[in-house]
């Protein structure tokens, strides 16, 4: 038997290991998915199996509504509510820099002083050009420059170089907080007497990412798996699809701008056919039908599913995808009024503040959900 | 609620027979109702803990491997009962399991092949995906969309039976009183394994230290009012079945993971300290019945399952986890079984273990020599510590006694068949299985008969409606 690497176990940790050890004895859900037939593997359940098994969780209900010993029975198995409660301690225990933390315990009040610092940095990044433009006393040129151009140039708001640095920054910070979690969790996870990290560092990754992007496991039965008890509907993975997807494609439209103007010098404002905004405004629109379906989904979903610490990531990351989105829509469609500005102000503090929460809200369960399925992956094929 | 309508069918019971019959009356027309006695969240009898039913076929289908034929299952069938079997009703059973998946499959159950840990079952039994709790969820969402009307906390005190005929049932639902009138009643109520002074009458204080494995609300309620509205009685009365569970299990609907399944790895011994029967007899789920009985007979119905370190990772881990102690003699002191008895009984099996090689996936050649008993088949000296220690009690998983009924699951009173009472599932079952079970066929008797008893409580009662309408215009 191995040693348990973190020796003062949550209440979620120890009831996840009473209900997988419950769960073992019974397995009358192995059919059901990975979470399982990973369980199955294991005898005993140190912190880190208990984590690895709670994030591979996709959190539907079939487990609970077949469940012999749902509460109110003595045992009180619940699974997907007791993992849902590990998933967000999980998180946690990975964040970096580990002072913020805390931030998964309040997610409304993150995403506002999130917000608040983004429309601070926007208004300054902006207030910058008009300081430059005040001490040039509007220069003849700079005024002929503005009006040559037109209203929909960004950049007269915010200079280019300045809009790089800025992302540049707050992308870099998102991308080192969560490729350091992601690591930490998956170093937390792993099992030497499992041979998952034994095996070619590279088995397993393509099939784990085709679980990933196919939300398999929502569906692994040939049928969606069930959102209440004998009811059994597509729509949460199709929502989920539109966000994913969605969000995807707005990156992937940054992207594609960026090269323009790198590699081709090519300086936005660009037609509505241009790729980055075709490939903007179809996942803009993702971003507004998956967060609002995804919402009401949660409205009306049973609360035996899901612990309340992270049902509460949900709203305020979905609320930041939608606006984020739909600013960025107006921004597109109202890019020629004089308002522009404000706009633009308005949209780059909802990116900004988007980009900052990332490694500290509910975006991370597809970082840690995405290990534990390389990892469940590895240890299938190994 | 109960409207005061008089239904074409009602149902006394909730689980996969009493659902069985609900659908099959249903979808031939009938105006259902189903009289649950437990709460909607326990709702399904012992079915909520079941997990396969045995079914004959042919060739190999999408949950099946190979071919399970009439014949096998019969002489399964027969071998497991000692030949206490209504021959005729068995064969009904066996031959009707073959449509039971694709009916099932109707009514929206989902079935899955066996999986590891139940793969000697993958040729005879489909599984139910996710276990009988789904299965039920299935059959409930299906009579809900069909319009039968569900009633849960409603526990059936009286039955009103003039001349052979059904007409009423008292119904308390709330605390309350009333009168569920119907034209064919459905007795599909469960066995009494649950009812503790019933249990007592049998087996005296004994059945203080019973656990029940399953439902606390098979009382036998409606088996007792139809035995004492003269219905014939089948099954040993005395007879449960039972199996060795650990100790620390709930005293009810503790289910399938409160068995433990190490028993052949070691030996078991009383609360003197002392080994009473062959723990290596045959393969633990052979034997796993008739260690209920052994354990029940011993002094205060309670026994002790010693393995050491060799045995661990050899079985399915338990939900309770083992008295371990670094010495027999620690052991003792932790099972409160005196330490002085159980060391000398552990040294004289050490000593009497002849050298074999150790297989337990066979019968193999690990065995004592000059104990009484002795062990037959793999037996190891308990000489690794940590030793480990696992209480084990009698488990009721259900009872024997049961109505008499025909092949249109009639219920037999003494003066010939009742003309509108039909039964299915483990109130009759005792017609089918007098005594022995084989994994999964609680299920089949259940779904078979359900399905019959359905559709002739229907034929009943339609030809009953058409008689009284044929009266009416008569009239």
């Amino acid at each position: 038997m191995r040693a348990d690497p973190i020796p003062v176990l949550t209440d979620a940790a120890v009831k996840s290991q009473h209900e997988m050890t419950v769960c073992n004895a019974c397995r009358y859900c192995e059919a059901y998915c990975p979470v399982f037939q990973a369980m199955e593997e294991r005898l005993t359940f140190t912190s880190g199996d208990v984590a690895y098994l709670a994030n591979l969780c996709h959190n539907c209900g079939e487990c609970l509504y077949a469940c012999q010993y749902a509460p109110p029975h003595e045992f009180g198995i619940d699974v997907p509510k007791t993992f849902s409660a590990l998933r967000v301690e999980s998180y946690e225990a990975a964040a970096w820099p580990a002072f913020a933390a805390p931030a998964f315990r309040r997610p409304w009040t993150t995403t506002a002083v999130a917000l608040a610092a983004g429309a601070l940095a926007s208004a300054l990044a902006a207030r910058t050009l008009w300081v430059r433009d005040e001490s040039a006393a509007f220069s003849a040129a700079a005024a002929r420059t503005f009006q040559l151009r037109g209203t929909a140039d960004f950049y007269s708001v915010i200079p280019h170089d300045l809009m790089v640095m800025l992302f540049g920054a707050v992308g870099v910070f998102a991308v080192v907080a969560l490729v350091v979690g992601y690591r930490r969790f998956a170093r937390s996870i792993a099992d030497p007497t499992i041979a998952d990290l034994e095996g070619p560092r590279r088995a397993g990754i393509g099939a784990a990412a085709r679980d990933a992007l196919t939300l398999k496991h929502l569906h692994a039965n040939g049928e969606d798996c069930v959102d209440a008890e004998e009811t059994r509907r597509p729509w949460r993975r199709w929502m989920h699809h539109c966000t994913f997807y969605g969000f995807l494609l707005c990156f992937a439209s940054t992207s594609v701008a960026a090269i323009y103007h790198v590699v081709f010098g090519w300086v936005a404002p660009y037609a509505y056919t241009s790729l980055p905004v075709v490939l903007g405004t179809v996942g803009g629109l993702g971003l507004l039908v998956g967060p609002v379906g995804l919402l009401l989904i949660d409205r009306r979903r049973d609360h035996a599913l899901t612990h309340s610490t992270q049902a509460s990531l949900d709203a305020p990351f979905l609320a930041m995808l939608f606006l984020t989105s739909l600013t960025g829509l107006l921004l597109l469609a109202l890019r020629e009024k004089t308002f522009m500005p404000s706009l633009l102000i308005g949209h780059l503090a909802f990116v900004l503040a988007l980009f900052v929460t990332l490694p500290y809200g509910k975006f991370v369960h597809g970082i840690y959900r995405a290990a534990a399925l390389v990892k469940f992956r590895k240890e299938t094929t190994s | 609620m109960a409207p005061p309508e008089v239904y074409e069918v009602a149902v006394l019971g909730g689980g996969n027979a009493a659902l069985c019959a609900a659908l099959a009356a249903s979808e031939r027309g009938a105006r259902v109702i189903v009289l649950e006695r437990a709460p909607r969240v326990f709702r399904g009898g012992n079915s909520r803990h079941t997990r396969n039913l045995r079914c004959m076929h042919t060739a190999p289908t999408d949950i099946l491997t190979e071919s399970y034929s009439e014949d096998e299952f019969m002489t399964d069938l027969l071998r497991v009962t000692g030949g206490m079997t209504n021959e005729t009703l068995a064969r009904m059973v066996v031959r009707a399991s073959a449509d039971a998946p694709a009916r099932m499959r109707r009514f929206g159950v989902r079935l899955q092949p066996s999986l590891r840990g139940t793969l000697h079952l993958s040729r005879t039994n489909a599984f139910f995906l996710g276990g009988g709790k789904a299965l039920m969820n299935s059959y409930y969402a299906a009579a809900e969309r069909r319009g039968v009307d569900v009633v849960y906390d409603a526990d059936v005190v009286g039955l009103q039976i003039h001349d052979g005929r059904f007409e009423s049932a008292t119904v308390r639902i709330d605390g309350r009183e009333q009168q569920v009138r119907a034209r064919s009643v459905v007795l599909a109520a469960g066995g009494f394994e649950s009812n503790l002074e019933w249990l007592k009458e049998i087996w005296g204080e004994a059945a203080d230290n019973f656990l029940i494995r399953g439902t606390p609300y098979n009382t036998g309620t409606v088996l007792k009012l139809m035995l004492d509205a003269g219905a014939e009685p089948v099954g040993d009365p005395a007879q449960c079945h039972a199996v060795a569970i650990d100790a620390r299990a709930p005293k009810f609907d503790g289910g399938i993971v409160t068995r433990l399944d190490c028993v052949s790895l070691g030996i078991v011994v009383n609360r003197h300290g002392d080994r009473f029967y062959d723990e290596g007899e045959d393969f633990w789920p052979k034997r796993y019945a008739i260690w209920g009985r052994l354990v029940a007979q011993q002094p205060d119905q309670i026994a002790y399952s010693i393995i050491d370190a060799k045995a661990v990772g050899r079985f399915m881990p338990s939900v309770f986890p083992p008295i371990a102690a670094a010495s027999i003699r620690e052991l003792a002191a932790l099972i409160d079984v005196p330490a002085g008895t159980l060391a000398a009984t552990v040294e004289r099996f050490n000593g009497a273990v002849r050298p074999g090689t150790f297989d337990h996936e066979a019968l193999d050649d690990c065995h004592t020599e000059g104990l009484v008993p002795n062990k037959t088949h793999w037996a190891q000296r308990l000489d690794t510590p940590p030793f480990w220690a696992y209480p084990l009690r009698p488990g009721i998983t259900f009872t024997y006694l049961g109505v008499k009924v025909d092949e249109r699951a009639r219920v037999a009173l003494r003066g010939g068949p009742a003309a509108n009472i039909f039964a299915a599932g483990e109130i009759m079952a005792g017609n089918i299985l007098g005594k022995g079970y084989v994994a999964g066929v609680g299920m089949t008797i259940g779904t078979v008969f359900g399905e019959i008893a359905g559709r002739e409580a229907w034929r009943g009662a339609s030809s009953d409606t058409s008689a009284s309408q044929a009266e009416h215009r008569a009239g």
